[in-house]
């Protein structure tokens, strides 16, 4: 588990969830690419407030409900 | 082929540490038995259960290592009637000591499973169980205890599916609600919502034996064991190529050549040991001799006590066919639901099955490495973390046996494989 010393909060997978769509990567691709079986990958889950807003729509928008913001 | 459970304990000189091991090895399923070894449970209410826990320092044996008393007061700060589990599952093929326990003392991992039920005042208790234990015995056990007034909550036993990770504690609380023993998300916690949405406690059933005895004997004996940082002792199952392989236990803090003399000590050269079991570490023979049996012991060799699983490698087997069967049998074994675990757990049996068997380059060794940075840190749970693991230290440790693989050698002398992958399948 990757540790960040920012605060704020962090964009996390239920991966028993995800199936790959990949709407996340295309909403987000500030923090999420995808691997070569198009799940993502997400070398620093923190958002910045700067992304706040395309982190929620990306959230909102998984069709598999996979993606969530947690700020622990 | 020696045996890796000839489920019996190899006691003798363990006088000193022998807490669940003692009086004898022999048999406690008698209730009589029992009561003549340990005597009644004292009767205390739900705070001297978690002040015991908290004092004894108990953590769990499951492999985790988590503090009893934090499962406790998580717990207890969550809303609605909790519901306690004795795991037994051991889903671990190398791993017995759990088996033992519900063989021979089946009423202490029963009185710490009312213990724990009382301090949470918990209204449900279920004994959780590998698919090997006879179940009928079992409740032969609870028949016993019930005329006697032992237990005042109702336990249902389960016996847990045939898989690999059927122990892992989101898993438990999905099968014993009805759905497939498959891991979950890990939020919210099984302690806030758990079998059947409520609150949940989750023990391994050694760790619910030790509090047994805890309570009759208190915090002070059970710290006079171990070490200050990991009181008490530990179950072991002790494999491979020592003299009499089979359950040991040992206090936290015996230096690891001293565990495996408890089992008979080494029958032959050494050249490697596996400690923690499939989601464990492979060490040197160096590493071993100067390591001890304690989580701050081993973690600068990058390994854990875990659940108490060590198998002894002799020289003139090959550890990357040991570790190729393993791996081909872990990948098999994920449960399937999550991406990553699923697509990159074969292909990386597959890269190490081509170098263990004579076919593969150093690619292929690069290959997994990759693959396994996909893998780690990416599921519901730590199946994929815990595979990586064991393969990456097991391609340090047999380093120079790669090397002759990809000579087109290999330093087997017999076909036998030591590590057990499908022991009744």
């Amino acid at each position: 588990m990757k540790t960040t010393t920012a605060s704020g909060p962090r964009v996390v997978v239920d991966w028993t969830a995800c199936d790959g769509r990949g709407l996340c990567a295309e909403l987000l691709p500030e923090l999420i690419s995808r691997d070569e079986w198009g799940f993502p990958l997400i070398p620093d889950p923190t958002v910045p407030a700067s992304l706040r807003d395309h982190a929620d729509r990306a959230v909102a928008t998984c069709p598999r409900l996979a993606l969530r913001l947690s700020s622990t | 082929m020696t045996t890796l459970f000839d489920e019996d304990v190899q006691s003798d000189h363990v006088a000193r540490h022998s807490a669940l091991t003692g009086p004898s090895p022999a048999s406690q399923r008698e209730l009589q038995a029992h009561l003549v070894a340990h005597g009644a449970v004292p009767v205390m209410d739900a705070h001297a259960v978690v002040q015991l826990a908290v004092d004894s320092g108990l953590a769990g044996h499951g492999g985790a290592g988590f503090p009893l008393y934090r499962k406790l007061e998580a717990v207890n700060a969550s809303r609605g009637r909790a519901i306690v589990v004795a795991n037994g599952a051991e889903g671990e093929p190398a791993s017995a000591k759990d088996r033992w326990l519900l063989a021979r003392r089946p009423h202490l991992v029963l009185d710490g499973l009312q213990l724990v039920a009382r301090a949470t005042n918990a209204t449900d208790a279920y004994l959780y169980v590998n698919h090997r234990v006879p179940v009928t015995t079992l409740m032969d056990v609870l028949a016993e205890r019930r005329r006697a007034g032992l237990d005042p909550v109702p336990v249902t036993i389960v016996a847990a599916p045939d898989v690999f990770i059927s122990g892992e504690e989101t898993a438990v609380v999905s099968h014993l609600s009805g759905s497939a023993a498959l891991p979950r998300f890990k939020s919210p916690r099984v302690t806030e919502r758990g079998v059947r949405g409520r609150p949940t406690l989750v023990s391994n059933v050694e760790t619910l034996a030790l509090l047994a005895l805890i309570a009759r004997r208190g915090a002070a004996w059970f710290r006079a064991m171990g070490t200050a940082d990991s009181p008490g002792t530990m179950l072991l199952t002790v494999g491979g190529a020592v003299r009499a392989p089979g359950i040991v236990e040992a206090g936290h803090g015996t230096p690891l050549t001293d565990v495996l003399g408890l089992a008979g000590g080494p029958s032959t050269h050494l050249q490697a040991v596996l400690l923690g079991g499939y989601h464990g570490t492979w060490i040197t023979t160096d590493g071993f001799a100067s390591a001890r049996l304690s989580r701050p012991d081993l973690s600068p060799l990058g390994a854990s006590p875990g659940a108490g699983v060590m198998v002894a490698l002799s020289r003139g087997t090959c550890g990357l066919v040991e570790m190729s069967t393993v791996m081909s049998y872990l990948a098999e074994e994920s449960a399937g639901q999550c991406g990553p675990c699923l697509n990159g757990l074969p292909r990386i049996a597959n890269q190490l099955k081509s170098v263990a068997f004579g076919h593969g380059d150093r690619r292929a060794v690069d290959e997994m490495l990759r693959l396994g940075g996909l893998v780690v840190g990416r599921g519901a749970c730590h199946h994929p973390d815990g595979s990586m693991r064991f393969l990456r230290s097991g391609l340090r440790v047999f380093a120079a046996e790669v090397e002759l693989h990809l000579a087109g050698k290999c330093s087997r002398t017999s076909d036998d494989v030591v590590l057990p992958t499908a022991v009744t399948r």
